[in-house]
């Protein structure tokens, strides 16, 4: 492995690192795209944190902001029309949105890599995969074709794609949706970052691939002792793979807990909610209890907690501005919601 | 797309088969190769221009007459102008000054197929880095562009060349090409760079373009080594029918006596000077019309084809 430890050693280090800060830390980021229609808030003041070797879920329907997250952890969104209007991005204590262009474009894959829901079409059509990453340590790293295809070979093997030396030079139309998939996770991999950003990587395969593939991510996680943040709309696959969740809605993070408890327990209505809408086989033959409504337009969101119109304890007090606050529930959990204590049943 | 179903199959594990024997990586170009030998159309139109081409490019091999080797009468004293087709020693007769015609037409390819091809490469070499620009940033640098090739596109052509190309008067012949192209350059560039805009931003708003940031890509590298492979297909299928559209345009040009002058060839100046015999002998205006109808022809052909290969859409 001589090959993957110059390729470590060659890493850019960031200036004003610390080692022992939170490996991320987000703090009341927002975000607003300014459209012809509007402008939309879709990240109102969110924060949270990601170690090292652990696995944060951020847990939502369409459109409630989780991708924006995302990306504007990556620093890839558009601007016009998006613009980070508040808030902090600290790596290691070091706060990403006060440094420039090309210092943000060095951590990219250096030290944060994402994962994109459709591998196919994330994947450049007209180059083989081998290329594709073979030009990745060729331009980050300076290594020459050959070593660079070499390196591609070992990370096609770690991604468990079989006759990684022979598909190394196909294209990507030419794999199948999980070995695209792989391909994908081995591309992220391949500078080493601390943290991976998984964008839905599962949404566009069948069952039996996602259980391949979020098993793969785990086990990559573990031995590489990366911090990782979940982005997923999917309950089911949150549950082996997360240590904690965060439950966004409409811009904001509404409840926070341990993986264990939010299933166990939840202390937000829309928690709950979600819960309750999944499918199970001993209520067999009887209606799905759906949330009624749909979520807001965040161009329109409405005063006090956006979940109100659709909520089963809203109050008076439900409907004021500001939103509720981020209250604390137990030591690790906490929910945005003023009647936390009638949805955990508690007393 | 038999590729992807034969994938489908996921393997896990060490392979339990040998992998099944497939078609070698097949891109996207590698696809359009294979459609376009396939192509009955593609391949006359293909075997045309090669024709012409060596006409332009190497006239001797074609013709051991020189087309200035004229003679009003002949050596046995008989007359030698307008001689109809399939003449002793001018199979293609002879034109209203005594000269060989199938000569004439031979040398007269060059200046049509230099003009067109250098008008292409122009317009390619402004228009496409213009066009990619415009598209890939957007803002106030697509509003320049975007209006300065608005401005240019509303030239009318014909008009602006009658004029320009009268004011100028340069009347060596290689120079004169050289006026011709830099004329057509300046009025076609915008086709391009139009087309170009389009396709890239229809291209940088794909995911692995956002998957390629992500990965820390500059600029520049978005742009010519993710984007432009992504999008450079139809700037072919554009070329392909300027090409023709030049070797039109020039003969035109000519025709209306701003383009290329005698004592130079072409076969615009075949046939402008011929036309007022046309009644009387037809085949002085029709043979340099048909090897031109039949070069646009080609080009725009090929065009055609170029496009049916590349479009993902029509597989």
């Amino acid at each position: 492995m001589s090959v993957s430890q110059a390729a470590a050693q060659l890493s850019p280090n960031l200036t004003g690192a610390d080692p022992t800060a939170p490996l991320l830390a987000v703090e009341d980021l927002r975000v607003e795209f300014r459209t012809r229609a509007g402008v939309a808030k879709a990240i109102n003041g969110v924060s949270f944190e990601v170690n090292s070797r652990e696995t944060l879920a951020i847990l939502g329907e369409s459109g409630c902001g989780k991708s924006v997250t995302a990306q504007a952890i990556m620093g890839i969104i558009d601007s016009p029309p998006g613009f980070i209007t508040g808030g902090q991005i600290r790596y290691r204590g070091v706060d990403l949105l006060k440094r420039t262009r090309e210092e943000r474009r060095q951590i990219r894959a250096n030290k944060i890599a994402m994962i994109f829901q459709d591998a196919l079409s994330a994947l450049n059509p007209v180059f083989t995969v081998g290329f594709q990453l073979t030009e990745l340590f060729r331009k980050h790293r300076g290594m020459s074709r050959t070593d660079g295809k070499k390196r591609a070979i070992e990370l096609l093997d770690l991604v468990r794609i079989p006759a990684a030396r022979k598909r190394v030079n196909d294209f990507p139309h030419q794999f199948s949706g999980g070995m695209r998939q792989r391909v994908m996770i081995a591309i992220a991999l391949a500078l080493d970052p601390e943290l991976l950003i998984a964008d839905e990587p599962t949404t566009a395969l069948d069952v039996t691939v996602q259980a391949q593939i979020m098993n793969l991510l785990a086990e990559l996680q573990r031995e590489r002792h990366m911090g990782m943040i979940l982005i997923t709309h999917d309950m089911g696959v949150v549950a082996d793979v997360a240590d904690r969740i965060n439950i966004m809605y409409a811009g904001r993070i509404v409840e926070k807990a341990p993986v264990f408890d939010i299933y166990a327990k939840p202390s937000h209505p829309y928690t709950k909610a979600l819960l309750e809408s999944i499918p199970r086989v001993d209520l067999k033959g009887q209606q799905l209890n759906v949330i009624k409504g749909l979520p807001p337009s965040l161009i329109r969101v409405p005063a006090g907690c956006a979940f109100n119109p659709r909520c089963r304890y809203v109050q008076d007090v439900c409907k004021l501005d500001p939103p509720p606050p981020l209250f604390q529930v137990q030591p690790q959990i906490s929910s945005a919601c003023h009647f936390w204590k009638e949805v955990r049943g508690d007393d | 797309m038999s590729d992807t179903i034969l994938g489908q199959t996921e393997t896990i594990g060490p392979a339990l088969s040998p992998e099944p024997p497939r078609e070698r990586s097949a891109s996207l170009w590698a696809d359009a190769r294979r459609d376009l030998i396939r192509n009955p159309t593609f391949v006359i139109a293909s075997i045309y221009l090669l024709f012409v081409g060596s006409m332009a490019a190497f006239p001797k091999l074609w013709t051991r007459v020189h087309y200035r080797d004229c003679a009003l009468t002949a050596d046995n004293g008989l007359p030698n102008a307008k001689l109809p087709m399939f003449s002793p020693g001018h199979w293609l007769g002879t034109s209203e000054a005594g000269c060989d015609f199938w000569s004439l037409s031979v040398y007269g390819a060059r200046p049509s197929m230099l003009i067109a091809v250098m008008s292409t490469f122009g317009i390619v070499i402004i228009g496409l880095p213009l066009g990619v620009l415009a598209g890939y940033f957007g803002g106030w640098l697509d509003a320049i562009i975007s209006r300065l090739v608005d401005m240019v596109f509303a030239l009318p052509f014909l008009l602006v060349g009658l004029v320009v190309l009268s004011i100028i008067k340069v009347t060596d012949p290689n120079l004169r090409i050289w006026t011709v192209t830099m004329f057509l350059v300046l009025l076609g560039w915008t086709t391009v760079a139009r087309i170009m805009r389009g396709s890239v931003i229809a291209v940088k708003n794909l995911d692995f373009v956002m998957a390629a940031k992500s990965l820390g890509a500059t600029h520049g590298r978005l742009m010519f080594r993710h984007i432009l492979p992504n999008a450079i297909a139809p700037v072919f299928v554009i070329a392909s029918v300027a090409l023709g559209g030049f070797v039109a345009t020039e003969a035109t040009l000519t025709f209306l006596g701003v383009g290329l002058q005698a004592p130079a060839t072409s076969w615009g100046i075949m046939i402008s000077t011929h036309q007022p015999l046309i009644q009387d002998y037809p085949h002085l205006v029709l043979i340099p019309c048909t090897l031109l109808i039949g070069t646009v022809l080609s080009f725009v052909l090929i065009g055609d084809a170029l496009r049916d290969a590349l479009d993902p859409k029509l597989r």
